[in-house]
């Protein structure tokens, strides 16, 4: 059977609810909290302070350490505490996603960390995690060119659909996994990719249409980054 | 070829053409700008909203204004790279940022911890981007003696007020040479947020002088967050404490120094009744 209606009910180019604020942990100097429905993940701002140890030290520019993971509470199956080559990979891509929008020049042989921890998971923490970081930075006053704005698009049963969560991304046609997950990020005001990982088997021109569509919901995501951080001090 | 040219001259004027307008939309949009740049008195100011940026907000179109602190020129626009408020002085353009760490500049006051002693000075942190060094000339006006024991003038774990007098790229040159900057014996810490000191400190030291002339304390604020408090009694330094927190979480009301004063004698009052 083709996929022709989401399982729940949403349009096809159509996120999960978005809720987002910024300035949730006290301790840190930068927070913020980004959902995707389900899915929910925190991020914190430390820093910058001088890089230890020495040799991981850049004298042109400070750098950024990001370390994501998920809470052994996050998914149904408890998940063991600590990290595991799936969060160390995602904290490498998360670093690289976001390292472009940052100038860190000023700050010399300095490491900024930045800690997101997803609280719940259902798929996509990836993405929501690089936008909560992307607003933590901001909140924690270091200077960036822009804020950074991600989504996963995938292809289920032939059909691209934004958004993915768990039971679409295990989707299953005749008993064949038919799914495809792409996460994205990109700095929307000059349009340039940061983050671009993929997941199953697509073709090049239904590629085309995807990353199209994830960057039309990259600039609504934008949209909403920009509101509450402008909305952050009324409160 | 001659049709070809004339074209191509069509073309080229309509071009011109184009750019003079776009020239004169900007020329507009700067002169809103203008009038709207806070050149009057500083009261005025002062109730004048300033506007909330976010990093990449294109903040100026045109020419007329120079990019300042948290923006950079990208182009012909002027586009913020922080988050905070946007403040015009002049022709200069700049974001104040509201939040985030704490950022030496030169002549702020700062209360540090010692964290080590090397041959030429000590090593201060004061929860900044690097540490901070004082050297001996800039320690102490006393003659040090070679191989001298300097833990006698600042030993590990001394709480010190310093002034910033040069920020480096690997570190912050301190100095204690200057009035009220001295080691900061016993007492208590309050940690407040880098931002909100301003407040602490209030107009011309307004709230600072309040707090101390209530509860009989010896309060040094330092610009980077760090507040130190010493009175006689353990109660006197958690009523300062209590009325710094206060002003902090109540940073953004309307007579804020009013209502520290209520607080301030309320618990005056109880303290005489106990």
């Amino acid at each position: 059977m083709p996929y022709t209606k989401r399982f729940d009910g949403r349009k096809f180019d159509e996120t999960r609810k978005i809720e987002a604020e910024v300035g949730v942990i006290p301790n840190a100097d930068g927070s913020a909290m980004f959902c995707f429905g389900d899915t929910k993940a925190i991020a914190a701002v430390y820093g910058p302070r001088t890089l230890y140890p020495q040799h991981l030290q850049d004298p042109t520019r400070g750098r950024l350490k990001c370390i994501y993971d998920m809470l052994s509470f996050s998914v149904t199956e408890r998940k063991r505490p600590g990290p595991s080559r799936r969060s160390i990979e995602i904290s490498m891509v998360t670093e690289k996603a976001l390292n472009p929008a940052l100038k860190l020049e000023k700050f010399p042989n300095s490491a900024v960390n930045l800690y997101i921890m997803v609280i719940q998971a259902n798929a996509g923490t990836r993405t929501a995690g690089i936008n909560a970081a992307s607003l933590a930075l901001a909140h924690a006053g270091l200077p960036m060119t822009d804020l950074v704005s991600s989504v996963s698009v995938g292809k289920i049963g032939g059909k691209i659909c934004v958004d993915l969560t768990k039971d679409e991304e295990d989707y299953k046609e005749k008993d064949e996994k038919d799914t495809t997950d792409i996460p994205f990020a990109i700095m929307p005001r000059n349009g340039k990719v940061t983050l671009l990982q993929l997941d199953g088997k697509i073709t090049s021109k239904e590629l085309k249409e995807a990353l199209q569509t994830a960057k039309k919901v990259c600039n609504q995501i934008y949209e909403v980054q920009k509101k509450v951080l402008q909305e952050a001090l009324n409160k | 070829m001659i049709k070809e040219d004339k074209m191509k001259i069509d073309r080229k004027k309509a071009k011109e053409e184009k750019e003079i307008k776009e020239i004169k939309v900007s020329k507009k949009e700067e002169k809103e700008q203008v009038e709207n740049s806070p050149r009057d008195s500083p009261r005025e100011r002062e109730s004048k909203e300033r506007k909330l940026v976010v990093p990449g907000q294109i903040v100026v179109k045109g020419l007329d204004f120079l990019p300042g602190d948290g923006t950079i020129r990208e182009g012909d626009n002027i586009v913020a790279i922080k988050f905070g408020l946007l403040d015009t002085v002049g022709r200069l353009v700049k974001v104040i940022p509201l939040t985030g760490a704490y950022y030496p500049k030169k002549e702020d006051i700062v209360i540090g911890k010692i964290i080590d002693i090397t041959p030429v000075g000590w090593v201060v942190n004061f929860n900044g981007p690097s540490t901070g060094f004082i050297t001996l000339a800039e320690g102490t006006r006393e003659y040090v003696e070679k191989n001298a024991d300097l833990t006698k003038y600042y030993d590990f774990g001394d709480l010190v007020a310093a002034r910033v007098i040069a920020v480096k790229a690997r570190t912050v040159d301190l100095s204690m040479k200057g009035p009220g900057l001295r080691k900061l014996d016993g007492g208590l810490i309050v940690k407040v947020n880098t931002h909100k000191v301003p407040r602490v400190i209030g107009r011309q030291g307004s709230m600072v002088n309040l707090i101390k002339e209530e509860t009989n304390c010896n309060i040094a604020v330092g610009q980077n967050g760090i507040i130190w408090i010493k009175g006689r009694t353990i109660e006197a330094e958690l009523v300062a404490r209590n009325a710094i927190k206060q002003v902090e979480e109540f940073s953004h009301t309307n007579d804020l120094t009013e209502k520290i004063k209520e607080l301030l004698t309320k618990s005056r009052i109880k303290e005489i009744k106990e």
